[in-house]
């Protein structure tokens, strides 16, 4: 057979030209971890800026180019990749196929990637700056007020939703086809479902996405007027359909993350996962109620009171799904024999951070309370609890869970408790004053705000410190241990399933050429 | 013989179900004047006449109809309304001017676009001559009294007493000399 015959290529041209899911998995994760640190340092300087009221190291303007460029690095650079990146490494071997269905556009939809970014974060440079905008970019602030750097930031985004779109359709194609015999859809580990539902979201919205900076683009450069008023267009058309993508969006960020807590709980609770065909169900309506609450992002739009209610209404349904997904989690944990290793500390740590993020979600689903709330910070700790305790602590769950099967090593224990702990203590510090300052007032996107919120102020930026410094923890216990440490046995935690973990520590470079038997 | 390839169908489907949302990103611009119609959502954004009476002169009732005059960005002309308050009986006809000059050394040409507000009595506002129809060309120096003719339908819902209608003046010079 040709599986075996040969293993990676020397130099540089292993990584532009590789084809193997595992590179492309690991490139995916070093890319998504590089554009992590840069959207950090745009994160510091907005908490630098409002360590205390006034205006003290930046302009206004460059306040908001920061905020925007944060979002849009750390949603589409730092989050997504790195599922993508997970997805790449674990599916094949947890499906028991040989590689991704489809390799050399795996390998071009990774490649797009960087030049996208670079694209992106060149504007920084440019005499009109980065896009000031914010990461949701409303017309017709993006489009008739937007800076000249606009236009890069669009085909920015043409090219990383082309490359999201791409992996999706990778994704949908390997596990349909893929599976090892014997597998099927309802033996598939939850980190598989969860990718295959998010990756049908992606393709259902990543277009729209497109057409809307596409419209966009229009609108700027050809004369239209799809969000002009004065040819005939509306703004509010603009902030349907960028929500119409960007809830779905967030359920992209956070889907496979309930996948990741599934694999893990069970490993460290050394019981199976409690409910497995609720979750899958749970995890179907989540996606599908996702396409019918876009609105509840714009309730102070002047929409009719009809809309407003249905809208609520359906947003709220979302908490029935997730909630069963939480119970589901904590009676797989329930008389286990639990122990606390670094991924379940995280995921443990995700389930209660992350359920505080869904009660403020429903708090802010209220309609009549969201006009409140609406553009406060309240906003912005809500989602950084689920985007950052939520989706980025199941990341690192899952590099922990799988490091040592890809390494060869065991991460060093201490050093990761540590990593954990500073980062438990500096997220918490960082968003949870937020929703207090959110509640009394305090608007999103200001680089300056009234004297009352200083202390609380304060001690977010002193979160974000912690925060930002313990993620170089984190960077050096991954290259420590991808250069040795204690040799990891192929089944590496004692309770560990899956077709991952028969394979040796670390995954040689092909794996499953001979499909396993699924019992 | 290869077997065929179980993945071509696969991407062809998924490729044809993005190209298929992509479009539906496009056709989300009509649907949502159609769905602000069906559901009775008004914007109004009536380019032309109604050509329909209000029912029945109701004179036991009276609704206030408020004026607001608004500049978009950059736009320098002078607008306000002659009478920043009517009130008037449902199913009569009424009119009032807005006054508009134009500051600026240079010819230009202006588009005031109407709201109504509350949104649920956009459907009972029908403006039988309004400048918002046209467009206005003044050169330096300029001023023009523009007329409004309107009539509240006598089928106003009860609940409301109050229809405030405001206009925002764009500058569309360039859009129009593109042409």
């Amino acid at each position: 057979m040709a599986a075996d015959h040969h293993g990676p290529a020397k130099g540089i041209g292993r990584w532009l030209f590789t084809t193997n899911h595992k590179d492309i998995g690991t490139m995916y994760l070093w890319f998504s971890f590089t554009m992590f640190i840069v959207g950090g340092l745009f994160a510091l300087v907005i908490r630098t800026e409002l360590f205390q009221p006034g205006l003290q190291f930046v302009k206004p303007e460059f306040f908001n180019q920061m905020t925007t460029m944060h979002g849009l690095v750390m949603v589409f650079g730092a989050i997504m990749p790195a599922w993508v990146g997970l997805a790449n490494w674990m599916i094949p071997l947890m499906i028991g196929a040989p590689d991704m269905a489809l390799p050399r556009m795996n390998n071009w939809s990774f490649w797009i990637l960087p030049f996208a970014f670079a694209m992106l974060v060149a504007t920084l440079f440019s005499e009109a700056g980065a896009p000031n905008f914010g990461w949701t970019f409303y017309a017709p602030l993006s489009t008739a007020y937007a800076p000249s750097s606009v236009t890069f930031f669009i085909f920015g985004v043409h090219l990383m939703g082309m490359s999201s779109i791409m992996g999706a359709i990778n994704v949908i194609a390997t596990i349909i086809n893929m599976r090892a015999p014997g597998m099927t859809y309802m033996k598939m580990p939850m980190f598989v479902w969860t990718w295959l539902i998010t990756a049908f979201l992606l393709i259902a919205v990543m277009p729209v996405l497109a057409g809307v900076v596409t419209m966009m683009l229009f609108d700027i450069h050809f004369g239209t007027s799809f969000f002009s008023a004065a040819g005939g267009g509306d703004p509010v058309l603009f902030q349907h359909v960028f929500w119409f993508f960007g809830h779905p969006e967030v359920y992209i960020m956070i889907l496979p993350a309930f996948g990741v807590i599934s694999e893990v709980l069970p490993t460290f609770a050394r019981k199976p996962l409690f409910g497995y065909t609720s979750m899958v169900y749970a995890t179907a309506s989540i996606a599908f109620l996702s396409f019918i609450v876009w609105a509840h992002h714009m309730f102070t739009v002047g929409m009719p009171i009809a809309g407003e209610l249905f809208f609520m209404y359906a947003t709220m349904l979302i908490a029935v799904p997730t909630g069963v997904k939480v119970f589901n989690w904590v009676t797989t944990m329930f008389r286990g024999s639990l122990s606390f290793e670094t991924p379940m500390l995280f995921a443990i740590a995700f389930i209660v951070l992350f359920t505080i993020g869904g009660f403020s979600g429903i708090m802010l689903a209220m309609a009549p309370l969201d006009f409140q709330y609406h553009d406060t910070y309240f906003v912005v700790a809500h989602f950084h609890y689920v985007l950052v305790q939520g989706a980025l602590f199941s990341i690192y769950c899952g590099v922990y869970y799988w490091l040592p099967k890809w390494t060869g090593h065991m991460y060093d224990e201490t050093l990761s408790k540590a990593h954990f702990w500073l980062t438990f203590i500096g997220v918490n510090l960082a968003f949870f004053p937020m929703h207090f300052v959110g509640l009394a007032g305090m608007p999103r996107r200001i680089p300056d705000y009234a004297l009352q919120f200083a202390d609380f102020n304060m001690l977010s930026s002193i979160g974000a410190y912690v925060t930002g410094f313990s993620q170089l923890i984190f960077l050096y216990v991954v290259i420590r241990c991808i250069r040795g440490g204690r040799p990891a046995t192929d089944r590496v935690w004692e309770a560990s399933h899956g077709l991952e973990w028969s394979v040796p520590s670390p995954a040689p470079y092909h794996t499953f050429a001979i499909p396993p038997q699924v019992r | 013989m290869r077997a065929p390839d179980p993945n071509r169908p696969t991407v062809l489907w998924t490729c044809a179900a993005a190209v298929a949302m992509f479009g539906f990103g496009f056709a989300l611009v009509p649907l949502y004047d159609v769905l602000c119609d069906v559901m009775g959502i008004g914007r109004d954004t009536i380019t032309a006449p109604v050509d329909r009476s209000g029912g029945e002169i109701d004179a036991a009732r009276t609704v206030r109809v408020q004026f607001v005059a608004t500049n978009d960005g950059t736009m320098p002309w002078e607008f306000r309304p002659e009478r920043f308050e009517l009130r008037v009986h449902p199913g009569a006809s009424n009119g009032t001017r807005f006054h508009v000059r134009n500051p600026a050394p240079r010819t230009m040409t202006a588009q005031a676009i109407p709201s109504v507000s509350p949104a649920e009595a956009a459907p009972y506002f029908h403006k039988t001559e309004c400048f918002c129809f046209g467009q206005q060309t003044l050169g330096s120096g300029e001023s023009l009294d523009m007329p409004l003719q309107f009539i509240v339908d006598a089928a106003l819902p009860e609940k409301i007493s109050t229809i405030t209608l405001s206009y925002t003046l764009f500058d569309v010079t360039a859009r129009v000399a593109a042409r």
